[in-house]
């Protein structure tokens, strides 16, 4: 068995959940709870796979993808933000626009196959033994995702700024009393989140598995949305989350290639099982969540004057 | 400058409004959308709306797309209002369809007037086990059910894939993935010849009824709109919360599961990897659109059903691509939660000048 191989199917099969979660986890913490992920990432990657099909620029596909979901997450803002609609079903609104949209985009776009994105390609590092490939050989979606994790990381427990986004997700109302925009921190953080989704859903269809599909997320946004819960709402832990879902993905695929004799769809049903297992473990705890969820999360603010 | 001013009611004829609006909002879009398509938007309008009412068959099938939207909204319909949010209706439906369907085929050479209640039975049961689930992980665990039911879902239609092809493939059934055809025995009597119309559509109009009446008429069905509008005043009246969550949860999911047996037994008449367009799912659109009511569940039912068979007859008409039903079913959401906005506030034109003298 090939170690390098699987790590490398890991990392794959990781990065979409990781860039998803970091950005859901930043929305989050605004207090704004966007069920639209796995909305968001379909359009993304249906948007990132068709731009890339027709000018031929992954760079071009990847940021048309990211501008298709951001552009939901806006839609997303203005109807809980300024028409104050319900979050929870505003996000599955949004799923489920996501999915028709994205199939309806799609229908013509089913059974092309394109070139995976490009790796990076460090001539002697990138051609060392084992770490080389892992290390130096990969594409610029996966570093960024990394620089994600510790931007966010950095971004939320270190700097000003993302003092007053956690302040506002704590209690809405004073930090609004105190002058911080609630608003516009809550739209720019479900921005954000948007953004993310979209370079998730572009990983999909441009890396993971190079081709269109209808519904190609199967769920995984809405493991992104548990992974948040599961990493109590902390960048590194979420990441954490992410790649011990990849391995999981990744591990149940191979034990399927093992010949063992249980039916493929009883391994294709772990990551859905992990989730709810994690989910209860860490949800058992109240305080650890009372702790670490922000306070506000789901509740309308309306601003008095 | 205009302000949006918390209605101390919500106001009741918006709440009726709100889903016409949102309605004809939906109905607007879709012109651009054919356009955007380069059909002919007035002859595509025509035959996604009205051409399939145009035949008495038509009618029937709408009726038949109906039933499991109704059976399902009206039961995820309690639990919102109790902010339980069951969003794996889907996969009780497939479990109901999954326990009752595997009754129908153990049972499949039995002549005998038990088998069809006996099947209904374990349907219902099936999507009451796979509701309760999640009650069990949110009242004992604390898990957050939206994710719990949604990835029991998932789990749901692997198990469904897997016996239909694995052990209750059909061996005469040319290695299709399909189980055999249920015996007449186990099958819902027809309500009108030449049609599919069954009972299924009878248990719909019974299940509208009933929840009508624990809502409107019972303590139980007051609690569960206490807990959800005010759940502090709900705690201080006693108001047993975790009761009305299991409730919620087995409510909702017997009646996803009697909706998914009643398709497979009242409408497919097998077990096939796919037994359900994703009317689980759709049915969370149709609870908002009637308002959480039982009444208006009814005639959300009625016309969600028209996107389904709306496409499929352009489909066949026109030849648009089928994902335009999934695009109108999440347009017409967002219309009416936009306009659900002004049955719980005001719009207030208040100018700067007058805003700045009261300070």
């Amino acid at each position: 068995m090939d170690v390098v191989a699987i790590v490398l199917t890991i990392i794959t099969a990781s990065t979409p959940l990781l860039l998803a979660a970091t950005g859901e986890l930043i929305t989050e913490k605004s207090g704004v709870l966007n069920l639209g992920v796995e909305g968001m990432m379909l359009i993304g990657a249906i948007t990132a796979f068709a731009i890339t099909t027709i000018t031929d620029s992954a760079v071009l596909g990847v940021l048309a993808g990211a501008a298709a979901s951001t552009s939901l997450a806006f839609v997303f803002g203005v109807l809980v933000l300024i028409f104050l609609a319900n979050q929870v079903a505003t996000g599955l609104a949004l799923t489920i626009f996501g999915i028709g949209l994205s199939a309806l985009v799609g229908t013509g776009f089913v059974g092309i196959a394109l070139e995976p994105l490009p790796k990076l390609d460090l001539g002697l590092l990138s051609a060392m033994p084992v770490i080389g490939e892992i290390l130096f050989g990969q594409d610029f979606l996966v570093y960024l995702s990394f620089f994600m994790v510790v931007l966010v990381a950095y971004f939320l427990s270190k700097t000003r700024l993302g003092l007053i986004l956690r302040a506002v997700g704590e209690s809405h109302d004073s930090a609004h009393a105190l002058g911080y925009p609630v608003l516009l921190v809550r739209f720019l953080a479900i921005l954000f989140g948007g953004f993310m989704c979209g370079l998730a859903g572009s990983y999909l269809s441009l890396a993971y598995t190079p081709l269109w599909a209808e519904n190609m997320t199967a769920g995984r946004g809405w493991i992104a949305v548990a992974l948040v819960v599961f990493g109590t709402w902390r960048a590194v832990r979420v990441a954490l989350g992410a790649y011990l879902f990849g391995t999981i993905t990744i591990l149940q695929l191979h034990v399927q290639g093992w010949g063992l004799e249980i039916a493929s769809q009883f391994m294709s049903m772990l990551p859905y099982l992990a989730t709810i297992a994690v989910l209860v473990l860490i949800s058992r705890d109240g305080a650890k969540i009372r702790l670490n969820a922000p306070q506000s999360i789901g509740k309308v603010f309306t601003p008095s004057r | 400058m205009f302000t949006l001013e918390r209605r101390v009611e919500q106001s009741k004829s918006w709440l009726v409004f709100s889903p016409i609006m949102a309605i004809g909002l939906t109905v607007l879009s879709g012109i651009i959308i054919f356009s955007v398509l380069d059909k002919d938007p007035w002859m595509s309008l025509y035959t996604f709306f009205i051409q399939p009412l145009t035949t008495g068959f038509g009618f029937t099938e709408l009726i038949v797309k109906a039933t499991p939207l109704i059976l399902i909204g009206v039961g995820l319909s309690i639990g919102f209002k109790a902010n339980v949010w069951n969003i794996g209706a889907e996969g009780q439906f497939t479990m109901g369809a999954i326990a009752g369907g595997g009754t129908a085929l153990f049972l499949n050479t039995q002549e005998s007037f038990l088998v069809l209640p006996a099947v209904l039975l374990m349907g219902i049961l099936g999507g009451i086990v796979w509701g309760m689930i999640p009650a069990f992980l949110k009242t004992k665990f604390n898990a957050n059910e939206i994710l719990t039911s949604l990835m029991l879902s998932y789990v749901a239609l692997l198990i469904l894939s897997y016996l239909v092809h694995g052990p209750w493939r059909d061996p005469g059934g040319y290695n299709f993935p399909e189980s055999k055809i249920f015996s007449d025995f186990a099958m819902l009597p027809i309500l009108l010849e030449g049609t599919r119309l069954n009972l299924g559509t009878g248990f719909a109009v019974l299940s509208v009824l009933i929840i009508y009446i624990l809502l409107s008429r019972t303590v139980l069905g007051y609690q569960f709109k206490v807990v959800g509008l005010a759940p502090a005043a709900a705690k201080h009246a006693g108001f047993d919360r975790v009761k009305l969550i299991w409730l919620s949860m087995i409510i909702s999911g017997g009646l996803a599961g009697l909706a998914g047996i009643s398709e497979v037994s009242g409408t497919i008449g097998q077990l096939l990897p796919s037994v359900s367009p994703g009317y689980g799912f759709t049915a969370i659109i149709v609870a908002f659109l009637g308002r959480l009511n039982p009444v208006g569940v009814l005639f959300a039912g009625l016309i969600m059903a028209l996107t389904y068979i709306g496409g499929e007859n352009a489909q066949i008409e026109i030849g648009l691509p089928a994902a335009v039903t999934g695009l109108f079913q999440g347009i017409i959401l967002f219309y009416l939660l936009a306009c659900d906005v002004l049955a719980r506030y005001r719009l207030r034109y208040k100018p700067f000048l007058k805003a700045r003298d009261r300070e």
